[in-house]
């Protein structure tokens, strides 16, 4: 029998979690379970009659106490997520867990209370890196907190960390690298090795995932006392996508019809900015504004060829793909299936290990690295086997080696309540020379040159909880979205005008000319008409002789911006990370000094706290 | 005096342009507020009606519209800029901030007007304030350049040719500071200058146009025989110079006069301006200005294609104008004298004028000043500007003099000329010498059709014909439009087209050869095909059956093509 809100004590979650729970267990564990909750009651569990939970069946067996040590089931995932990856998978652990019946708090680090931290016994951790190996936005505080020195010794805790990143960037991994560094020196114990991910996680956070389940059941198994036989627990864990996932997911793209595929940028400009509306009707997918599209992209034809002929390989040669053993002609593998436009330090490793190449091997010293870091930029697979004049490695060796061709998340830039089947991207071309070639965007690039209307395109959602809207309709907010930095804004505002919001709205945008690069600029002189968009400033960098940008116009507005975030607005950034978030940042804390009187202390913990309190947000890359 | 300065002779409400003047506290509005949104680069309706009078307003690249419109863009809207000095006399450094803000601020070419002005295109709103600054720093302005007010005053740009010319072109100067705009508000929204008190009393400000200026747009041109180049009778106000004596005795005053028609609607129509006596050059500047108070107080204030004053004299006869303008002066012109106009074009090539100075008159196509890859005339005239010591003369042809070089300057000039290959025309047709056309597209909003990008591959098909038929060297004024209003003046051309729509014209025939008569509809819509077959049948009989120095126009009226039209309500009949 169900539990179901109506008929037991508990709530929708806890019976959706009870009935899942409940078929799982066997005869032993149920008694324990039943002895376990009247032990936690002291053995006076006095069940009032009339309530549900005597109809219950089998599910609630007699309450005869079982002389068992109370051993704890309980497990934290902690995430640090900025595109929602980490996020996405810590997820999937917690309910691989929940289903083999432990208890799973599942935070995300900027909503987690530090204090707790000390009472945790199995605590597991997500995190991506960032940049020059800087943690996300939201796991900042908590990252600080647990190296500084109020962090409490956990010798009592156990352990792992699955850590997300990219090769191509200097600091792999960094964030996850040092949680489980910090974790180990306070005297935790790591009961599974960390994993450290490329951009194609999915494998090994998968064989992570196993692992963490494993060691979990056996200790839980081997505290529980009596040997465990033939039931679930103890065997490998099924890491099968349940009903409830959606049908369409970035292990299962959809295939999706691009419906509009157009240059936002006028004659004359320097950009190249495609607005693309894509079709996903009969997808079943569901994106909220701040959330990002997956694009599985496709290598240049003309690159992969020109890659087939230095390489002295055959286009139709066979390849296999993957552990899968699936095969595919070469040609079609470096397409459609591996990365050849990134080189890594691994992947140049094991080439010069593989070729034996006396040039790439004296590149890969340790003396060399910065050389190598300075070979490793701007430069891809065809540099490399031309500079080294790599013949003679065989297609299938060097396929091997390569990762596999990751998606691209582009920020969403509509909103389905608008667009109920579609969804809007917008996706500057990356086009520019460097090393005496030309060098494309791989998934731009095809967007703006090879995909028409009619077209499909392997696509997901990548949902991203840390860029929201307020829950409050009536919650101003500040809009800070630079060239394709607004896509995320025109979703936002689209929401809000179909809503019916009514809290005020305030979107900085800049760009390169107001003529031609102005994205979206009809759009916004109706909303603003209209009253959905309050107020909206505008820096174009080239149409002056002093180049000013969106920091400028926040800074000339400093007075009512300040007014703004005392009435409790909420900022959201999105665009480029390195140079625009940081000059956003600064013109915020210059801000609050210059119009709260706060020091710089005080102007940066205001930002913070602004941050937990989710009216920080940022979508940045 | 009690005329009411709204007074419609048809008593309908007036127009709703009219409400924008009065409202906008003498020129002002919400111009200073809208320039400053960054939003749009366009500016809404009613500050653009207002713009006008500072000498500009709105237009968008119309080659663009549906491209960006697609893109999510709004048009590429830009103004053109109109910079007047009378009778188109500029010194070389006024050339040179021409140049220079054309480079920055407009599109990089300058156009030369039919007004002995100069216009820029596309410069954006943000750049519009730098622009009018580095103008008016350069002791040129762009106020009253468009608008209901007194346009540039046009007289015979060459005042070094004669004496009298010179004299003429000061009366010129004259009318044209006593009837410009009083108004601060042309200092205060783009020199930056002090706010005035708001005056309760609208005479103070403006004390002849009032509060709400003038119905519709005026224009004053001076002529001085034989030269009719500023086409006197297209005037609202023409002026023409008699000589007696070899002294200025004064000037016979010509009404009415204008080229704006609507299509399809026949209570439109250009009209040449009447002359009504005579009057000393001491009278000129109060004549003009109780012209100018007549048709502010009697023009129609309801409807504005029906606003300009040839509607205001022929609705109420010109005996009442010239009693009313005799009431307001309190004397009578005296009856007018004997004058002479042999043609309405420019003299090209060297002249030498009074006191010994030299002026090179430069055939400037469509009066586009601008670099071909084949033809450097912008940096040429540029490399000139900055040796010149004379100044330069915009012609009403559209055409540049560079005039009052010293004989010592003059071989230094020539070699430019020919190091840049600045052309007096000689290698053109008389045809493509004596043609003028409109801009039209892609920047004017009004227009229906092409004309300063067509005319010049119209004209090499039709120099094909004129050389068939011998006629290679014969003077034949040809002018196009792309709309009816008239800006290249088509209706005083000898043949004319103006745009009906993309690719099609109504062509006129009949015009007068010295600019005196209008011309007639020869045939509607027609596009290239009928247009070169017309005119080669055309040419052919010219070249066969014309009199001893007949003109063209005049042969198309003798040999019936079209009827004789003596003003302007024959136009249509």
């Amino acid at each position: 029998m169900e539990l179901q809100v109506t008929n037991s004590p508990f709530n929708q979650e806890q019976a959706e979690l009870l009935n899942r729970l409940l078929p799982t267990l066997s005869e032993l564990q149920r008694l324990w379970l039943s002895g376990y909750l009247t032990a936690l009651h002291g053995g006076a569990a006095t069940v009032p009659v009339g309530t549900g939970i005597q109809q219950a069946g089998g599910a609630a067996v007699s309450a005869q106490p079982v002389p068992v040590k109370a051993i704890t089931k309980e497990v934290t995932v902690l995430f640090g997520s900025q595109t929602g990856n980490s996020n996405g998978l810590a997820k999937k652990l917690a309910k691989l867990l929940q289903e083999r019946g432990f208890s799973v708090q599942l935070t995300s680090m900027g909503d987690f209370k530090p204090n707790t931290l000390k009472k945790i016994e199995n605590l597991f951790i997500v995190v991506s890196t960032h940049g020059d190996g800087e943690p996300p936005d939201s796991a900042i505080p908590f990252y600080e907190f647990l190296h500084s020195k109020r962090a409490p010794q956990l010798e009592g805790t156990r352990y792992s960390v699955l850590a997300l990143g990219d090769t191509s960037y200097e600091f792999f991994c960094q964030t996850g690298k040092d949680f489980d560094k910090r974790l180990a020196e306070l005297g935790a114990k790591a009961i599974v090795p960390r994993v450290d991910c490329d951009v194609d996680f999915e494998e090994p956070a998968s064989a992570w995932m196993s692992q963490v389940v494993t060691a979990l059941t056996d200790s839980a198994a081997q505290e529980v006392g009596p040997p465990q036989t033939g039931a679930a627990i103890g065997s490998a864990p099924s890491l099968a996508v349940s009903d409830a996932e959606p049908a369409y997911s970035r292990s299962r793209p959809f295939q999706a019809e691009v419906l509009e595929n157009l240059n936002l940028n006028g004659r004359g400009s320097e950009r190249e900015t495609r607005h693309l509306e894509i079709s996903l009707e009969g997808s079943n997918l569901r994106y909220e504004p701040g959330d990002s599209l997956g694009v599985y992209p496709q290598n240049h034809p003309q690159l992969v060829d020109e890659l087939i002929e230095a390489a002295g390989w055959k286009a139709d040669e066979i390849v296999t793909l993957g552990k899968t053993g699936e095969t595919a002609p070469l040609r079609e593998a470096l397409l459609r299936q591996y990365e050849i436009t990134v080189l890594t330090k691994p992947l140049v490793t094991q080439i010069a290990e593989l070729s034996g190449n006396t040039g790439l091997k004296e590149l890969i010293e340790p003396e060399q690295a910065e050389k190598l870091k300075a070979y490793l930029q701007d430069r891809d697979l065809l540099d490399l086997i031309r500079d080294f004049g790599l013949k003679g490695i065989s297609a299938a060796e060097l396929t091997g080696l390569l990762r596999k061709i990751p998606p691209r998340l582009y920020s969403i830039a509509s909103s389905q309540k608008a667009v109920p089947d579609e969804v809007h991207i917008t996706v500057r071309a990356v086009r520019y020379e460097a090393n005496g070639r030309n060098r494309y965007g791989v998934c731009s690039v095809q967007l703006a040159e090879r995909l028409a209307p009619g077209d499909s395109l392997p696509v997901f959602i990548q949902h991203n909880p840390n860029f929201k809207l307020p829950e409050n309709p009536e919650t101003p907010i500040i809009m800070i979205g630079p060239g394709t930095g607004v896509a995320p804004f025109r979703a936002f505002l689209s929401e809000r005008e179909e809503t019916g919001a009514t809290g005020k709205t305030w979107l900085f945008y800049g760009d390169q000319r107001f003529s031609t690069d102005f994205l979206y600029q009809v759009e916004w002189q109706r909303w603003l008409k209209e009253g959905v968009l309050t107020r909206m400033d505008v820096a174009f960098s080239r149409d002056s002789e002093q180049k000013v940008y969106v920091q400028h116009r926040m800074l000339e507005k400093s007075r009512e911006l300040y007014a703004w975030l005392q009435d409790g607005a909420a900022v959201y950034i999105c665009g480029d990370e390195k140079k625009m978030a940081h000059d956003v940042h600064a013109a915020l804390t210059a801000i609050l000094e210059r119009e709260g009187g706060l020091s710089p202390e005080e102007a940066s913990e205001y930002l913070t706290r602004m941050q937990q309190q989710k009216r920080y947000q940022r979508d940045v890359y | 005096m009690s005329e009411n300065n709204l007074m419609s002779p048809n008593s309908a409400p007036h127009s709703d342009v009219e409400d924008i003047k009065i409202r906008s506290n003498y020129l002002r509005g919400k111009l200073a507020e809208v320039l400053e949104d960054r939003i749009t680069a366009s500016i809404p309706e009613d500050e653009n009606r207002l713009m006008k009078f500072h000498g500009s307003y709105m237009q968008d690249d119309r080659d663009l519209r549906n491209e960006r419109k697609k893109q999510k863009l709004e048009p590429a809207y830009q103004f053109m800029l109109r910079v007047r000095a009378p009778g188109g006399v500029v010194t070389p450094d006024q050339w040179l901030m021409m140049d220079r803000i054309s480079q920055a601020y407009g599109n990089g070419t300058i156009r030369l007007t039919t007004r002995q002005s100069f216009q820029l295109h596309g410069v954006l709103k943000w750049n519009m304030k730098k622009t009018i600054q580095e103008v008016h720093q350069s002791m040129l302005t762009t106020l009253a350049a468009c608008g209901d007010v007194n346009r540039n005053v046009m007289c015979n740009p060459n005042p070094h040719q004669s004496e009298i010319h010179a004299e003429v072109y000061q009366w010129a100067c004259r009318l044209s500071e006593h009837l410009e705009p009083q108004t601060r508000a042309y200092h205060e929204i783009w020199l930056d200058g002090e706010k005035v008190a708001e005056s309760p009393d609208g005479v103070e400000q403006e004390p002849i146009y009032g509060k709400v200026y003038l119905p519709r747009k005026f224009k004053i041109g001076l002529a001085v025989p034989p030269s009719n180049d500023v086409d006197v009778f297209s005037q609202d106000l023409g002026f023409i110079a008699i000589v007696e004596d070899g002294k200025l005795a004064g000037f016979n005053v010509a009404v009415g006069g204008g080229m704006g028609m609507t299509h399809g609607d026949v209570k439109t129509y250009p009209q040449i301006a009447q002359v009504i006596g005579f009057c000393t050059p001491e009278q000129v500047i109060e004549v003009a200005e109780k012209t100018v108070t007549i048709q502010r107080d009697y023009g129609d204030r309801s409807v504005r294609k029906h606003a300009r004053f040839k509607y205001t004299i022929d609705d109420r006869g010109i005996d009442w104008f010239i009693a009313e303008l005799t009431r307001r002066t309190g004397w009578e012109l005296e009856p007018a004298k004997a004058y002479y106009f042999e043609n309405h074009g420019d003299r090209y090539g060297w002249v030498k004028g009074s006191g010994g100075k030299w002026h090179f008159t430069l055939f400037i196509e469509n009066g586009r000043i601008k670099d071909d890859p084949d033809y450097p005339l912008m940096t040429g005239l540029r490399e000139i500007a900055k040796l010149h010591t004379g100044d330069f003369r915009l012609t009403a042809n559209q055409n540049l003099i560079i005039a009052n070089v010293t004989s010592a300057k003059k071989k230094k000039l020539e070699e430019l000329i020919g190091k840049f290959g600045l052309t007096d025309g000689a290698r053109y047709t008389s045809l493509r010498r004596n043609s003028m056309a409109c801009v039209a597209l892609p920047t004017c909003g009004l227009a229906m059709a092409e004309s300063e990008r067509y005319l010049p591959t119209l004209l090499d098909k039709v120099e094909k014909l004129l050389e068939e038929n011998g006629l290679r060297e014969e003077e034949i004024v040809i002018r196009m439009t792309g709309c009816p209003n008239g800006c290249a003046r088509p209706a005083l051309a000898e043949l004319s087209f103006i745009g009906k729509a993309p690719g099609k014209y109504n062509m006129y025939l009949g015009g007068g050869f010295a600019g005196e008569r209008l011309n007639k509809l020869y045939k509607e819509n027609i596009g290239e095909t009928e247009i070169l077959d017309s005119l080669q049948e055309l040419f052919a009989r010219y070249a066969k059956e014309r009199h001893e120095g007949e003109h063209f126009g005049d042969f198309t009226i003798r040999a019936g093509y079209v009827k004789e039209v003596r003003a302007g309500q024959d136009f249509h009949a």
